[in-house]
């Protein structure tokens, strides 16, 4: 494994080694002295072209845990934000010898192109409406450590699956690891193909929450509205919105997952976000030994 | 050019890809056509043996560039490499800057491909001002003007207000114009990067449905046939399209279509990748689409291969998909492309790749002097093209200003050896002459 791209590169075993991995740097987490020497001497380069303090963050954290050197170069304020092109931009980090580079970009695409112009290994952390694979991952990861198992788990991933990429990592890597998913959205919002996915798919969350032992929500942006998607943010989140009373519906030990940020009384309502049923905190956390698993195994090879 | 005149007597040649002859040009015609003709004095002999003589190539649709992005093509650079893609007369799209709406424009550009001389430049006039698909430009001053212009398009864009369309199509009537459009709906295309199925939703890039292409088309049959004018097609790239122009033709709707070269080869999996040289309006589709157009070329559906050479400098492609520029190079290609999808597949003889290819746009264009076929006393616009002469595609290579060609990296089956523009060679041994 050289880059991480597309969680739909990645089999079985490779997939299981990952979260293998996380467990292992998980507890690292829970030590007093957090720190590994393993990527000591290596360049991790955080490249985003989006604001996500978030994901940012996780990443920044995950290298220095592992004792790479860490580079932010965000978009604002550097010679990014005045036009350079991505491909100069990959010159640059090649010459400054990055032996990592995490990506995020608007652009579907972006992480692949790079790849082909930097020596280093690179890692998507989100292009474009495409895909965001460490989401996924640690997504399968929080689900292993919660429900034991993936295989067999029933998962319906419910919102705006089109310009979704977690949704799309999500489907490729919960099937390779023998989950069972279900996307759940207005026709609207699920990509003309949906039929050739490797998952069933329902327009009725209320069918489909009492055979889930997961379900994530995805963030829908109310702007969707206006481009004719669903007639209002309240007959949305009247059939798609989780409250109190659909998580009733659902399997006494089914957890409810987002990838963050959420929208509160959209997708979700206060009070399911705020159960412990709810597993957004801890998914942060988890991201956090994911993304140093994915590191490591990407980096940390002589 | 002053000692290559000729007169040229083409040795062994195999016109239409029949019998060889020897082909004499002097003059501008095609003097004498004959078995083991005499070397009359001062004349240079070509041998052409194995080679197929077509007349020469006319391409419906071209983007040379010129006014305005002369770093991408110019007329001089776009000539040679039609030249070298056997083209004797190429029609240059109107989405210049300035664009080419008014007969100022586009006498510029007639009178520079006269000037440079290599092919016949004809310019197409913008149906409306500026491109901007409000107001109709002035297509009488256009078409009166030295550059007799007789295609109008919005190419690039679509003229989708349907009532300014319907008086296009009227209006060019009078002129006995013809009116090329560019069938892309624009609301169902916003923001839409490749074709919508199942690879671009694979790679979250927003989709270009087929429907936005067929709408319009079904759309603009109709009213060429309830106004009584001729109306062309440009770049049909779905099955659908080429069942609804076949369904019009059988109505008795006056219209003609063309594909590209590209379109009849590639397909959006290419895409997969994410590599920019693959981005193109209309986007490349499905297996499925690639072998409908074929067949629609094979039994006339389709009239023309036009090639939509869209030359980009290299920056507008090494870049990030969605902001890469839409277009591809294609003339120095075409004629190997048409041999490999429709000659080598058996779906068109020689005779039917000279009429698709020179025959029907020169008439579609009104083109005289071109697409006259290879007969005594004809114009002397011809093509000598070696079948068995296989090409690395590489796009560095190419005469055209750009590079940025698909079919880069590909083995193509065929080169052209020469082209003779009224008896004067643009390209002899495989070289601009
Ligand atoms: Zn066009």
């Amino acid at each position: 494994m050289r880059h991480l791209l597309s969680t739909g590169d990645l089999d079985r075993d490779q997939a299981t080694l990952i979260l293998d991995t996380a467990t292992e740097l998980a507890q690292v987490g829970d030590r007093s002295v957090k720190k590994l020497p393993t990527l000591r001497g290596r360049t991790v380069v955080n490249l985003f072209y989006e604001d996500s303090t978030r994901t940012r963050t996780s990443f920044e954290l995950a290298a220095k845990r592992l004792s790479a050197d860490v580079i932010n170069f965000s978009a604002k304020g550097s010679s990014v934000s005045k036009g350079e092109s991505l491909k100069d931009t990959a010159l640059t980090l090649q010459a400054m010898g990055a032996d990592g580079v995490v990506i995020r970009h608007s652009a579907s695409g972006a992480a692949h192109r790079l790849s082909h112009w930097v020596d280093g290994s690179v890692l998507n952390a989100g292009d474009g409406t495409h895909e965001h694979p460490t989401q996924a991952l640690l997504d399968a990861f929080t689900m292993r450590n919660r429900l034991g198992t993936l295989a067999g788990l029933r998962v319906a991933v419910v919102g705006d699956v089109l310009h979704s990429r977690v949704a799309r990592s999500n489907v490729l890597l919960l099937t390779t690891l023998g989950a069972e998913v279900t996307l759940v959205a207005p026709p609207t919002l699920l990509p003309v193909s949906v039929g050739t996915w490797p998952c069933e798919v329902s327009y009725d969350l209320d069918a489909v929450l009492p055979k889930s032992d997961v379900v994530m929500m995805l963030r829908v942006q109310g702007e969707r509205m206006n481009e004719s998607f669903f007639p209002s943010v309240r007959e949305y989140s009247r059939h798609y919105g989780l409250d109190g009373e659909r998580l009733g519906r659902m399997p006494e030990h089914a957890i409810v997952m987002h990838p963050g940020p959420m929208v509160r009384g959209v997708e979700i309502s206060a009070e399911v976000a705020d159960s412990p049923r709810c597993t957004v905190t801890e998914q942060v956390a988890n991201g956090v030994s994911l993304r140093m698993a994915v590191l490591y195994l990407l980096l940390g090879g002589s | 050019m002053p000692d290559n005149h000729g007169p040229y007597l083409i040795r062994g040649a195999r016109p239409l890809g029949g019998d060889p002859v020897d082909l004499l040009l002097r003059d501008g015609t095609v003097a004498q056509i004959g078995n083991d003709l005499e070397v009359p004095e001062g004349v240079q002999v070509v041998d052409a043996e194995g080679l197929i003589a077509l007349p020469g190539l006319v391409d419906l649709h071209t983007h040379l560039r010129e006014p305005g992005r002369e770093d991408a093509e110019t007329v001089e650079t776009g000539s040679r490499s039609a030249a070298m893609g056997g083209f004797t007369a190429v029609h240059a799209m109107a989405n210049t800057h300035p664009v080419a709406d008014t007969a100022g424009v586009v006498e510029q550009v007639w009178h520079l491909g006269r000037e440079i001389g290599l092919c016949d430049v004809r310019p197409v006039g913008a149906v409306t001002v500026g491109l901007a698909g409000a107001q109709l430009s002035e297509i009488g001053a256009m078409a009166d003007s030295a550059a007799q212009v007789r295609v109008f398009s919005d190419d690039g864009k679509c003229v989708s207000d349907a009532l300014l369309m319907r008086r296009a199509l009227e209006y060019a009537k009078a002129f006995d114009g013809v009116v090329a459009q560019h069938a892309q709906e624009p609301r169902l295309t916003e923001g839409a990067q490749m074709n919508e199925g199942c690879v671009s939703d694979r790679l979250g890039l927003p989709g270009w449905p087929a429907v936005a292409e067929e709408a319009i088309i079904a759309r603009d049959c109709l009213l060429a046939q309830h106004v009584g004018s001729r109306l062309h097609v440009c770049h049909v790239s779905t099955k659908g399209s080429v069942d609804i122009i076949r369904w019009a033709k059988e109505r008795g709707c006056d219209v003609t279509a063309e594909v590209t070269p590209h379109h009849l080869l590639l397909t959006d999996e290419l895409v997969e990748g994410y590599d920019p040289i693959y981005k193109v309006n209309p986007p490349l589709r499905t297996e499925e689409d690639v072998l409908a157009l074929r067949e629609g070329l094979a039994d006339g559906t389709i009239d023309v291969v036009a090639t939509d050479h869209a030359p980009h400098p290299v920056e507008a492609k090494e870049t990030e998909w969605s902001n890469a520029a839409m277009g591809m190079v294609g003339l120095e290609t075409a004629l190997a492309v048409v041999q490999r999808t429709m000659v080598d597949t058996g779906l068109l003889t020689w005779e039917q790749v000279a009429d698709r290819m020179s025959a029907a746009p020169a008439r579609i264009g009104r083109l005289d002097g071109h697409g006259r076929g290879l007969s005594e006393s004809g114009p002397a616009n011809v093509v000598l093209y070696d079948p068995a002469a296989p090409v690395d595609v590489d796009g560095t290579a190419m005469v055209t200003k750009s590079s940025n060609t698909p079919f880069r990296g590909m083995t193509l089956p065929g080169q052209v050896r020469a082209t003779f523009l009224r008896g004067v060679p643009t390209v002899l041994e495989g070289k601009n002459a």
